[in-house]
């Protein structure tokens, strides 16, 4: 059994078996389930992240106030640009992670991975590097192994509730799964796959949770597009050497003390950060308290 | 690793939040399985942050979903007004203050029958809360105080409080070799009437149920199970 990422590569070395597999084996220990059961389950949730990385990718969806309708498909329109500054495939990659959010914003269909507010992230990165490389579906889920894996442990030892830890917990803890996922389908040793989701948290570090009118849309939407961004130049800095000088376990202990010291009004109340500017404001009152406009 | 994969990579669910949204629906199925019958109307008082954002997050509609018997990753959830009218269901939404409860919290007054009005019928209320991550809690069943996770298989039993006829309700639950993991009585006074919810590690039958339900003093018995995967999919099909 794992209950660090240090005791998690561990395993992998005493079975000599990648990390995937080693996920893999401790759910069937865990659940009491047959491998097929598990890789089964796994594939219904990819089906649903696939679903939800494309379906705002070509039709803009109603949401609460329509503060991120037509995100996904507008940026969709300029991702095929060839002089985009990120490139087609990170600007695709973008696109779905919109998609995601405004699946949900729309009361779409969606897997929470590891949270409703996070859905956009891991699906982006998967989907994104699954159409670029042609990979086959069980390579995919060699990838939620590693990114389930990651996510369980940062779960046990912290949190990834915007309400406890703020958006860090949420959308860093997705973009440092969805990293250790792209470290390993792009052929990344462990090392490698640890060091990614290092950097990611690093990454978003203090991140705070300030959703305008407490409506999961903005800046949650941005942050989906962002954080699978992350995930991808975490992936590539662990894949071009980067070895993270703090060890994984502490960077996880460090983001979970970094949410404990945010103020009430920076987790998912929306009484700090941009929900509390003028305009985030104005939505709110719009949205809830027509009366209290003149 | 003591956290399932599932539970990191999920729930799947209809958005966009999974305290107002997934739990809000979680909780109206869980209390239209504890009613148990016919109803032809829902009165829904939203209290703390369901109050204050429930169009938002359409925790309206996912309540609504609930009752009448969606599961929470049903994309009809979203339809909901239009399915309860023509289920011929009535609603009505209102904020209210529920005392020092939850933030999240909804008490649910179920008027019972194929129809009827709303001065003159039978009610049945259920109030509880949605404790974030699609979990939930049911607080109170009619005038009782309950604590109903509903994690798994429950029996919910009303009966005269009488010597005698809680070990009835358990050995009936023996009998059918099935282990009660938790108990909990509760009553409204001594010599009443008492709610008696167990927790089962296994599903029970409805001839179990039916069994509870003629033993001597019983007024009601009623299982619910929010179900697993494997229900999920046989109720999707």
């Amino acid at each position: 059994m794992y209950t660090s990422i240090e005791s998690l590569v561990a395993l992998t070395q005493e079975r000599g078996h990648p990390l995937w597999q080693v996920v893999l084996e401790e759910e069937m220990a865990l659940s009491g389930a047959g491998r097929d059961q598990v890789l089964e389950g796994l594939a219904q949730r990819y089906r649903v992240m696939e679903a939800s990385a494309h379906r705002a990718l070509e039709e803009a969806l109603p949401t609460a106030g329509n503060l991120i309708t037509g995100l996904s498909k507008t940026h969709h329109a300029y991702a095929s640009n060839p002089n985009s500054l990120c490139g087609p495939f990170l600007n695709r990659v973008m696109a779905m992670a919109l998609s995601g959010s405004e699946v949900n914003a729309s009361m779409g269909k969606i897997c929470a991975a590891p949270t409703a507010g996070s859905c956009g992230i891991l699906p982006a990165v998967l989907v994104g590097l699954r159409e670029r490389d042609n990979l086959t579906l069980e390579q995919v889920l060699e990838g939620l192994l590693v990114a389930g894996g990651i996510g369980a442990v940062i779960t046990r030892n912290a949190t990834v509730a915007g309400a406890e830890g703020g958006c860090q917990a949420e959308c860093g803890v997705a973009a440092a799964m969805a990293g250790a996922a792209a470290v390993h389908l792009q052929g990344g040793t462990t090392l490698q796959v640890v060091s990614a989701v290092s950097l990611a948290l690093m990454n978003a570090m203090g991140l705070v949770c300030d959703p305008v009118a407490g409506l999961v849309q903005v800046p949650c939407a941005q942050r989906n597009a962002s954080q699978a961004v992350n995930a991808l130049l975490s992936a590539d800095l662990a894949l071009g050497g980067m070895v993270s000088i703090i060890p994984a376990d502490q960077v996880i202990d460090s983001m979970y003390q970094v949410g404990k010291l945010l103020p009430g009004q920076l987790r998912e109340t929306a009484q700090g950060g941009i929900a509390a500017t003028a305009q985030g404001k104005r939505i709110y009152n719009q949205l809830f308290h027509p009366e209290a406009l003149e | 690793m003591e956290i399932s994969l599932f539970d990191v990579l999920g729930p799947v669910m209809i958005g966009p939040s999974s305290s107002h949204t997934a739990g809000a629906a979680k909780l109206a199925r869980a209390a239209r399985q504890i009613v148990g019958e016919p109803f032809f109307h829902v009165d829904f008082a939203l209290h703390g942050s369901f109050a204050e954002t429930y169009k938002g997050h359409g925790t309206d509609r996912a309540l609504l979903a609930g009752v009448l018997g969606l599961w929470e990753d049903d994309e009809r959830l979203r339809d909901s007004f239009e399915l309860a009218r023509e289920a011929g269901l009535g609603f009505s939404f209102l904020p209210e203050d529920l005392g020092d409860v939850h933030e999240n919290t909804v008490r649910m007054t179920f008027y019972l029958g194929e129809q009827g009005e709303l001065a003159t019928a039978p009610t049945q209320v259920i109030q509880g809360s949605s404790l974030g991550g699609g979990r939930i809690l049911v607080t109170r069943i009619g005038g009782f105080d309950t604590g109903i996770t509903l994690e798994a298989p429950t029996i919910v039993v009303m009966q005269k409080d009488l010597p005698g006829v809680i070990s009835s309700v358990t050995a009936a639950v023996a009998a059918c070799g099935v282990n009660i993991g938790t108990m909990r009585v509760s009553r409204t006074a001594r010599g009443k009437l008492a709610c008696c919810v167990l927790e089962t590690d296994t599903p029970v039958g409805d001839s179990l149920i039916a069994e509870i339900r003629v033993l001597p003093h019983i007024i009601h018995a009623q299982a619910v199970s929010m179900g697993g995967e494997e229900d999920h999919h046989v109720h999707q099909h």
